[in-house]
């Protein structure tokens, strides 16, 4: 079915417009770089008519109509989302766009768009998904595996989950479009983050400990003795709830650890 | 110093995976810092940089436009250095991870600097935008990640520059032991992400009990051993 003929302001278009799979592979590789000139003003706005582009390619009139230009300028505006669960956006706007969508709806849908995708991505990958192939690469590292193993273990587990969120984000939001909303209420995003978090806390336990005898390397007594330290530091950390940032604090530590050695 | 050319490409390339482009995290530490020790011709040494950076790391969130330390050409310059040190001299893992969240203070400094940079550039291409100019969404974006690259290359080839002198003077008046240096900055880094996987995950229900779970897991492990 041509684009031109597609239902207007539909919901879920139906069928949907056609795309050739050499343009689903160019939106796919420009959603790996739909960060590229993310600013503190459009934030990711300019990625997004970037990743949506050569779908619009396809709009009546080609790259010099006036409908390919007005789509670019709405999708270039101001968006924030999580960069993997951008994809539904990216999906989505496009089969808005190519279905003939009015403007003002596409509008209104963008912006209705963006505080979902950002908070469900950061709390299902920020602080679920990837700490927890950290941990899991962490108990690999602690259990003696070779520098290699621990590095392909991270990038394998990580990367299943990041480029699968990303192809399911494209596709769910092709094939819904406007409707696109109800994919986010699916249970790995309700009840996703808290099973990860689970598993992750399991790995944390597991990992902190083999990762700091394998960094020690030395007697019992002495990793006896890290282990303990760590844990009376770790709580006076928790009890300053987030005032002291861990990496400044690990710096200005090490620094001096660093000074009384060379001074002393 | 005839590695300072490919480890500057290689911050480079692993700066620009922490936001940019494809952000499939080998930018993570404890890839960064094997791979730049590997790089250096002792990935051991550099896996440990990365693994003692990676505890560090656990803590730090990317959301949004939050300021955070951009962990990718830092781990980098830390486990060169700490690999071209050699892991047998006491002190070379701890100016290692010295090295790199040193390196990562600037770094993080020098991604908000782009991302305004990168404001300024498209306020300046508004006009071309208005018009629904697709070669100027494409150029923004290209300029974008070639100004990421070139940030975190220059800054990789800088710090590497400055701090690898430094820390091999250092390590030659290092007076305490290998084992007590690395005890040390095991411990601090390690509370960290104790601490940070409590604060990530506490909420989620009876996580505590799985972290219980799991410590004991692998102190009975530890001792089994």
């Amino acid at each position: 079915m041509s684009v031109a003929a597609a239902p207007r302001a539909a919901p879920v278009p139906s069928p949907a417009p056609r795309l050739s799979p050499w343009t689903w592979v160019t939106i796919f590789t420009r959603m790996l770089a739909v960060q590229g000139s993310w600013n503190y003003e459009t934030l990711i706005g300019n990625g997004i008519g970037f990743c949506v582009e050569p779908a619009l390619r396809a709009l009546p009139g080609g790259v010099h109509g006036d409908a390919f230009k007005a789509a670019m300028v709405r999708e270039s505006t101001y968006f924030n989302a999580h960069p993997y669960l951008a994809a539904v956006a990216v999906g989505a706007l496009a089969r808005a766009e190519l279905s003939g969508v009015p403007a003002e709806r596409i509008e209104r849908f963008r912006i209705a768009l963006c505080g979902p995708l950002g908070s469900v991505g950061d709390q299902l990958v920020w602080a679920g998904w990837l700490p927890f192939c950290s941990l899991v690469s962490l108990v690999a590292f602690g259990l003696g595996a070779r520098p290699l193993v621990v590095v392909l273990t991270f990038l394998a587990l990580y990367n299943a989950g990041h480029l699968a969120l990303r192809a399911w984000g494209l596709h769910v939001g092709w094939t819904r479009g406007l409707g696109v909303a109800s994919a986010l209420g699916n249970p790995v995003f309700r009840r996703g983050p808290a099973h990860v978090a689970r598993a992750a806390a399991a790995a944390a336990g597991f990992a902190i400990p083999l990762t700091a005898a394998r960094v020690v390397d030395g007697s019992a007594s002495l990793l006896a003795l890290v282990l303990g330290s760590l844990g009376v530091v770790a709580v006076l950390l928790v009890r300053l709830h987030g005032r002291v940032e861990g990496w400044k604090l690990s710096l200005v530590l090490i620094a001096l650890f660093a000074l009384i050695s060379v001074a002393r | 110093m005839r590695e300072l050319l490919p480890i500057s490409l290689l911050g480079g390339i692993l700066g620009l995976d922490v936001v940019t482009f494809p952000q499939s995290m080998i930018s993570r530490p404890l890839v960064a810092g094997t791979v730049a020790g590997a790089f250096v011709g002792d990935a051991t040494t550099g896996v440990l940089v990365g693994a003692t950076l990676e505890l560090i790391a656990l803590a730090t969130l990317p959301f949004g436009a939050s300021r955070y330390p951009e962990w990718g050409s830092s781990a980098v310059v830390g486990g060169a250095i700490a690999a071209a040190l050699h892991t047998g001299r006491a002190g070379a893992l701890t100016i290692g991870v010295l090295a790199a969240l040193a390196t990562a203070w600037v770094s993080g400094w020098s991604l908000v600097k782009l991302r305004q940079w990168n404001a300024w550039l498209a306020r300046r291409k508004r006009p071309a935008l208005d018009a629904g100019a697709r070669g100027t969404v494409i150029g923004l974006q290209l300029a974008g990640l070639t100004a990421d690259f070139v940030r975190a290359a220059l800054l990789t080839a800088i710090a590497y520059g400055l701090l690898f002198p430094v820390a091999h003077a250092t390590v030659g008046v290092w007076s305490f032991g290998d084992h007590v240096s690395r005890a040390v900055v095991v411990t601090i880094s390690g509370a960290v992400a104790a601490a940070a996987a409590w604060t990530i995950f506490h909420s989620a229900r009876h996580a505590r009990w799985y972290f219980a779970a799991g410590l004991a897991g692998g102190l009975l492990l530890l001792f089994a051993r």
